[in-house]
């Protein structure tokens, strides 16, 4: 009886094995194996992209970090965006008809010329005239039950449970509709910055500029304290300093002269929101499916984000209702030759679709990309080698692994510094003394960090000798000449011998704190932990160890590492800054004194203050781009120099790489919105996908064979020894 | 103390391994005079394969043990007679192998290599720039040429072979003069004996593996100090240094947990059985929380919860070490406090048994105190259960640390631990070439003595809990 | 029986509020909700004030456990421990600290978690049943022994060895499965297929050793003697007698991992990019988003509890003597 079970069993194992045998062939024919995608998608016009961490928000008024901008600068229109091939960036209208420019007027009201001293400017302000005719993306809030009357009688703004039963992700609404965009949007979404329930990361910025902004927001806060969960329709309480002139234009007026003012208006946070699209929002069972405007945004740009599932998958695609925008038909010299005009003048976007995978591994993404399956994609420190040569000159190089595959790179130096940083509040690194200052200086000798860049970062980066990074003004080739001297018209560091004289010279001989015996023990607080972490930690205390000092690492979670730098805490830290917008304020003000950590919770994370820099500082925010300017930030850049609150750092390069059917990429660092402007061809893709992912079949049948020649025996000694167990069975099943 | 210029400088986690050591000792006295305990073990003695991973496992014990003896070195200090010692901690295993410790290359270079594994870029004496393999600093540097590695190599190899022959033989003439001595036979036919494996114990298993053991060390002593046998890390460390760092490592969390599953799981357990009722039922309840919370949580959740403890505090932990230190000390003790319920549920069965039998009943019955029947009658009758579950939970200890170090929430990242090398070799596995060094270290020592423990611990278990069988 | 499953419910209750009060300590000891606050605001440009108005956005404004502002009831209900906590009870799961809704995504992920689990869990009982009655059926001979000790180095090896040598081997070197990635119905088989193989042989080891060891345990009984001494071949022995007496402690075996198998194996999830359960409490963890482990950790109890329960009912099913009482 059990006999037959266990042949039943063999033989349904063989036709297991068969089957999956014939599968196997069967699949020969079809596409590659290991493609992630359906291979139906393969003539299809999309790019293929990948996102490390769901994006928490892709509300306009929230989203701030990369991964969020990149979905939500492809969907949203501000007034303004940065030429994609002019540098260094400029601005134009996107939205808008034209980039505005700002009036001032004093107190008396009267108009002042746009040099005017930033004392005399009473207020700034900015009328800003849109293009008509721009229409929104489909949407199921703009949808109307009678579609030709004008009356407020949306299908979708008061949902029953029965209806909300149906809904599962947005694209359940049957109906959807359009509108076209208006100036009240703008302003509608300025208003938002202020609620209080949405947490606009730059509120508290704001609110030192735009004319009535933080009343605005006790005003909803006092509504909200009647109703909690009530909408609040922001039309109905004015906001002094922003207003509706007419249909397509609107006027922002700020309370001060900020020049730096109109480079936000090319970000989300400036991006129009329709108070239809609020509304629908706002009802409370939308909220339970995870429909809200963080996760379904709305806008009319030329992509709309049609599939979201932020644990596996996020598809924009072809907005039906953008407007079409040409793409632009001059850039820098050596655009043309780059083939970057080829498509000159031709109507945007190119691609369908955009899908974007959850990757949060490093191997599988870079693995994938090589295959092909992604169109793009970083070089990461681990496989620098693989791809990148640096030739004789310097220049980075493609290995010829990469470029017989086809592929091409794309260098340039980020608007970013990385920095280390001592705390000036500390009572053993920080201080305005000798002492210390001397400590800092032999520090900032023995940390190279040419070697930092060029383990951790492959070279990509350099070393930093101010807080200004190349390609923004005020940024100059010159030397810090604290840490480095010019030897041969190089930069060269300091000599480690320098570093400990510098050391005698404190009182801290040796590693010695000689005015007590100890030896001096330094702290390095840190957030970061992990394999990765653990390389970098052991090289900070290398480089201490090279001036006989002990560098503690005090690691910690994010959290408390926060609350430290809060506390003004923390001893030596690294930090690091990506700048908004490409202008010198946004990084000089990182020292602005009143902007400081500690305390007032500023960026100013060393907590440096510094009477003379904070004076130039003010000075130097306000004055227009030119020589005057350059001079007040060279005498900044030297304050900040003999002072060093800071290791400078470095200032990091970005090397992307891209397969040939990628065509129309341009590093833009600071802009977002460029997924429009790329073009892809998918013929040449789906060739190379193919040649690069024929399956290695011999070991599965190796297994197989395998397999087979250990049943077989197996098999065979069951049989001899079932006769044997029917022989003589009492004298087997004794215990061994 | 103070002798050499080192000064005795134990860690916490270091004051328990020795703990460990000496209870190790008392037990093994104690067995010695307890028929029911010392039989069993006689019987693990016996067996080839059990004593054959126990050698290998001592060699780890003897690596770890070194490992866990923390000096100070004195400093040196010009026109000053204070007597200053460094704040950082070294092992004796770290003096003795110096010349590792110290042989740090800049980057990545693969095993015997003894060029950079990376290119980089080098600047010309005439300024120009060059992209290239630069020489190591200390792989391979006694070589004049490239060209001379393998001869080398093989000579040096050649030479640890003839030497661990001829340890060999010494020891089999020296182990078979004392035998034969014993079992009163000629040294002739001792030999044969010894040949045949005919012995209460396993020695020509043993001299086997002690063979092996001393031709692999004696190889790499002779190598080590010349090359990178096993290749170098990221930031240019010695990987062979590091596996033999890791042991440590391994050894305290498998070996220290149990120290703190002990108390719970054994005064609960015992007492839930025993005294049944409203004990019972608290003890019951405990665990079956306690077990209901999904393991890895709860590990995630406290270790988070010491970060906060060890932040507020850090005034307590003066080095690197000393944190690193604190925080493996308190892996331990979580993975005790969520390991003990497994073992607590066993005593608690074997408890209700046992309180039944009749000599327990009465000695009730005759009034004897309920401590002396838990620590006469009941605590020797479960010790057999208190070592297998031991030595079982032993392998499955020193694997969770590597999967922890991957969630984040292992031992601290500036620890050498097998866990942080699999993790941080995760990333080179991308890189192309392959590095693929770190990983197999990791590997080959960590499945040693994983390996080694379970097949030990399976015949411990076949020896004091015969059903199996 | 049915009273003694209502029973076994009822008993659960102290324990869930147990496993509750413990997570609920160990959360909010780690981290205060201001800091919660910071990390989803942030670092550029935050204020006080931002941080006060998340927390009250999500409710973390409210004193710990109890409310001297409120009156009556409210003292116990306007608290933290009873919004974030209290409310676990009726799976109201309430809203991630990023705003998403857990509820919702716990029933999204539960699927992919399920697609490894229950192909892992049926195919790995029947290789480890297999080779376990091969073992026992060749019991003491080479095979066994080779079998033992070819079990022994499997489980010696470490789960992250397969998975790092899986992903390498099979995804990159051979191109036979995508490297990582997931997609919803028949499609999702060709990324399900390698994290299954890799679990399958990383489980195949231990799995085997303890099936063997309840086998032997069986064949080494009476009645299996009796079954010999009558005459009946060993291999009907082993699946008439042996397999059916066996099944209690492989169904306590089986049941027991059910909570582990729903939750996901946490490291495999997340090397292969599989959006399930596994990865979510990762991910959780890394963000330090309290309300998803929360509410992971009391669903894993609940789970656990369940799992208990339905072993002792499955008692019954294969095993008539046993009666619940």
């Amino acid at each position: 009886m059990a006999q037959p079970a266990l042949k039943g069993f063999l033989r349904v194992l063989s036709t297991l094995c068969c089957v999956i045998a014939a599968g196997l062939i069967s699949a020969c024919e079809m596409q590659q194996w290991n493609n992630p995608y359906l291979s139906a998608e393969s003539d299809e016009n999309i790019l293929y992209s990948s996102f490390a961490a769901r994006p928490k928000h892709l509300d306009p008024a929230q989203s701030y970090s990369s991964n969020e901008v990149q979905f939500t600068a492809q969907i949203y229109e501000p007034p303004l965006q940065y030429h994609y091939l002019k540098r260094p960036y400029q601005l134009e209208p996107l939205a808008a008809e034209s980039v505005p420019v700002a009036v001032y007027y004093d107190a008396d009201g009267n108009v002042l010329d746009d040099n005017a001293d930033a004392g005399l400017v009473a207020k700034s302000v900015y009328e800003i005239k849109i293009k008509p005719g721009i229409q929104y993306q489909p949407h199921p809030a703009f949808s109307r039950t009678n579609p030709d009357s004008n009356d407020d009688t949306f299908s979708y703004h008061a949902l029953s449970q029965d209806q909300l039963d149906e809904i599962d992700v947005l694209g359940d609404f049957a109906q959807t509709d359009s509108r076209e965009l208006i100036a009240a949007d703008y302003v509608y979404q300025i208003k938002r910055l202020a609620h209080p329930k949405i947490h606009s990361p730059i509120f508290g910025l704001m609110i030192e500029y735009i004319d009535g902004l933080l009343d605005y927001s006790k005003v909803l806060g006092k509504q909200l304290e009647s109703d909690e969960k009530a909408w609040i329709d922001l039309r109905e309480h004015a906001l002094s300093g922003v207003e509706v002139v007419d249909r397509y234009t609107y006027r922002i007026t700020l309370k001060t002269k900020y020049p730096q003012f109109k480079y936000w208006l090319a970000m989300p946070f400036f991006a129009p929101i329709p108070w239809e699209v609020d509304r629908f929002y706002a009802q409370p069972g939308l909220t339970k499916k995870n429909i809200t405007l963080d996760w379904y945004p709305v806008g009319t740009g030329p992509y709309m984000l049609t599939v979201n599932n932020p644990n596996r998958q996020m598809i924009l695609e072809r907005n039906p209702s953008f407007r079409g925008e040409a793409y632009p038909n001059e850039g820098e010299p050596g655009d043309e030759a780059a083939g970057l005009l080829v498509d000159a003048g031709k109507t945007m976007p190119f691609i369908d679709k955009v899908v974007f995978s959850l990757e949060k591994e490093q191997i599988p993404y870079w693995n994938k990309f090589l295959q092909g399956y992604y169109d793009s994609s970083g070089v990461g420190s681990d496989s620098f080698d693989q791809a990148v040569n640096i030739s004789g000159g310097g220049d980075a190089t493609l290995t010829a692994e990469m470029t017989d595959r086809g592929i091409s790179l794309l260098t340039t130096v980020a608007t970013s510094t990385y920095y280390g940083g001592f705390n000036m509040l500390d009572p053993v690194i920080g201080g305005y003394g000798e002492r210390a200052e001397l400590l800092r200086r032999a520090i900032a000798i023995a940390l190279d960090y040419e070697e930092f860049i060029s383990i951790f970062n492959n070279g990509r980066g350099i070393p930093g000798q101010g807080p200004i990074p190349p390609g923004i003004f005020g940024y100059e080739e010159g030397i810090n000449p604290y840490v480095y001297d010019m030897v041969d018209g190089r930069p060269q560091r300091k000599s480690i011998a320098e570093a400990r004289a510098l050391l005698v010279k404190a009182g801290y001989a040796d590693g010695i704190d000689q005015s007590t015996g100890e030896p001096l023990l330094l702290y390095y607080d840190t957030a970061a932990v992990g394999p990765a972490a653990k390389a970098t930690l052991d090289w900070w205390r290398k480089q201490f160890k090279k001036i006989n000092i002990q560098l503690v690492i005090r690691s910690t979670d994010y959290n408390r590492f926060q609350q430290k730098m809060r506390d003004g805490k923390a001893q030596i830290f690294s930090w690091g800054w990506n700048a908004d917008y490409p202008d010198p304020e946004n990084f000089l003000f990182l020292l602005y004194g009143p902007n400081k950590k500690a305390q007032l919770n500023g960026e100013n994370a060393a907590n440096y203050v510094n009477k003379e820099f904070d004076h130039l500082y003010e000075s130097m925010k306000n004055l227009p781009n030119g020589p005057e300017r350059a001079s007040v930030i060279k005498k900044m850049i030297d304050i900040a120099r003999k002072d060093g609150p800071w290791l400078w750092g470095f200032h990091p390069k970005v090397f992307s790489l891209q397969h040939e059917w990628l065509k129309n990429t341009k590093p833009a660092d600071v802009a977002n919105n460029t997924l429009k402007y790329k073009r892809v061809d998918q013929v040449a893709r789906d060739a190379r996908r193919a040649e690069w992912n024929q399956p290695v079949l011999w070991p599965l049948y190796l297994i197989i064979v395998a397999l087979v020649a250990l049943i077989t025996p197996a098999f065979i000694a069951y049989k001899q020894r079932q006769r044997a167990s029917a022989i003589s069975n009492s004298t087997i099943g004794k215990p061994a | 103390m103070n002798a050499f210029g080192y000064q005795f400088a134990p860690l916490w986690t270091d004051w328990l391994v020795y703990f460990l050591v000496f209870s190790g000792i008392g037990f093994f006295l104690y067995a010695r005079r307890h028929e029911h305990l010392a039989r069993p073990w006689r019987q693990v003695v016996r067996r080839p394969l059990a004593m054959s991973a126990a050698l290998v496992l001592l060699v780890y014990i003897a690596i770890g043990l070194a490992d866990s003896i923390h000096l100070q070195k004195q400093r040196v200090i010009a026109n000053s007679d204070a007597v200053i010692f460094s704040s950082e901690k070294i092992s004796l295993l770290d003096i003795v192998l110096t010349t590792l410790r110290v042989q740090e290359e800049k980057t990545y270079s693969a095993p015997f290599a003894i060029q950079s594994y990376a290119k980089e870029t080098i600047e010309l004496p005439d300024g120009g720039i060059v992209r290239e393999f630069p020489r190591l600093v200390y792989g391979g540097i006694h070589l004049d040429q490239a060209s001379d590695k393998t001869a080398d190599i093989v000579a040096k190899t050649i030479r640890a072979i003839a030497e661990s022959v001829a340890i060999f033989v010494l020891l089999i003439v020296i182990l078979n003069f004392f035998l034969a001595r014993y079992y009163q036979n000629s040294f002739g036919r001792q030999l044969n004996l010894l040949k045949l494996g005919d012995a209460d114990l396993p020695w020509r298993s043993l001299l086997l593996m002690g063979f092996v053991l001393t031709l692999v060390g004696l190889v790499l002593i002779r190598l080590a100090p010349y090359y990178h046998v096993l290749g170098t890390d990221k930031v240019g460390k010695d990987v062979l240094y590091l596996s033999l760092k890791s042991i440590r490592t391994g050894l305290v969390i498998g070996s220290l947990t149990t120290l703190f599953v002990l108390p719970f799981a054994l005064s609960l357990g015992i007492m839930a059985g025993y005294f049944r009722g409203r004990v019972d039922d608290v003890i019951q309840y405990l665990y079956t929380t306690l077990s209901s919370i999904p393991g890895v949580l709860l590990i995630a959740a406290s270790v988070l919860m010491i970060d906060v403890y060890i932040q507020n505090n850090a005034e307590q932990f003066a080095t690197i070490a000393d944190r690193a230190d604190a925080r493996l000390l308190f892996l331990c003790l979580i993975l005790g406090i969520t390991g003990w319920v497994g073992l607590c549920r066993l005593l608690r069965g074997e408890a209700l048994k046992l309180r039944e039998i009749d000599y327990i009943q009465a000695s009730q019955a005759f009034g004897v105190s309920h401590t002396r029947i838990l620590s006469r009658h009941i605590l020797p009758n479960v010790m057999h259960i208190i070592l297998i579950t031991l030595v079982l939970d032993f392998s499955g200890l020193v694997l969770a640390e590597a999967v922890l170090s991957y969630i984040g929430v292992g031992v601290d990242p500036s620890m050498i631990s097998w866990g942080n090398m699999i993790n941080g070799a995760r990333l080179e596995m991308a890189r192309e070439p392959v590095v693929w060094w770190s990983l197999v270290a990791a590997f080959i020592f960590m499945f040693l003595l994983v390996l080694c423990a379970n097949l030990f611990a399976d015949s411990v278990r076949d020896a004091f809990d015969p059903r199996a069988y | 029986m049915l009273a003694y499953i209502i029973r076994r419910l009822l008993y659960a209750i102290p324990i869930l509020i147990g496993v509750n009060l413990i997570t609920f300590a160990l959360f909010f000891v780690v981290n205060t909700p201001d800091d919660v606050a910071r990390v989803h605001l942030g670092d550029k440009y935050l204020n006080e004030e931002a941080v006060a108005n998340w927390k009250a956005a999500r409710g973390y404004d409210k004193p710990l456990i109890y409310n001297p502002g409120a009156s009556g009831f409210d003292k116990f209900q306007q608290t933290i421990f009873f919004e974030k906590s209290a409310k676990l009870f009726v799976f109201d799961f309430g809203a991630a600290d990023d705003g998403r809704d857990i509820g919702y995504d716990i029933r999204q992920r539960m699927w992919p978690s399920l697609a490894i689990a229950i192909p892992s869990l049926i195919i790995g009982l029947l290789i480890n049943v297999t080779v376990a009655m091969m073992l026992a059926f060749f019991r003491a001979s080479y095979i066994d022994i080779v079998g033992v000790i070819a079990g022994v180095t499997l489980m010696s090896i470490s789960s992250m060895f397969y998975i790092i040598g899986g992903q390498y081997l099979i995804s990159k070197s051979l191109h036979l499965v995508p490297i990582s990635g997931y997609d919803e119905g028949l499609s999702a088989i060709k990324f399900l297929v390698l994290p299954i193989i890799v679990g399958l042989i990383g489980g195949i080891g231990s799995g085997t050793r303890w099936y063997r060891t309840i086998f032997l345990e069986e064949i080494n009984r009476d009645y299996v003697r009796t079954a010999r001494a009558k005459g009946l071949f060993e291999s009907i022995v082993l699946f008439k007698h042996v397999l059916k007496n066996a099944m209690i402690p492989i169904l306590t075996g089986v049941v027991v991992i059910l909570p582990i198998l729903f939750m996901g194996s946490l490291v495999t999830e997340s090397f292969f990019g599989i959006p399930g359960l596994g990865s979510y409490v990762i991910d959780a963890i890394q963000a330090q988003d309290f309300a998803i482990v929360r509410a992971m950790v009391f669903l894993g109890s609940v789970l656990y509890i369940v799992g208990l329960i339905l072993t002792d009912i499955s008692y019954t099913l294969v095993d008539p003597r046993v009666r619940l009482s």
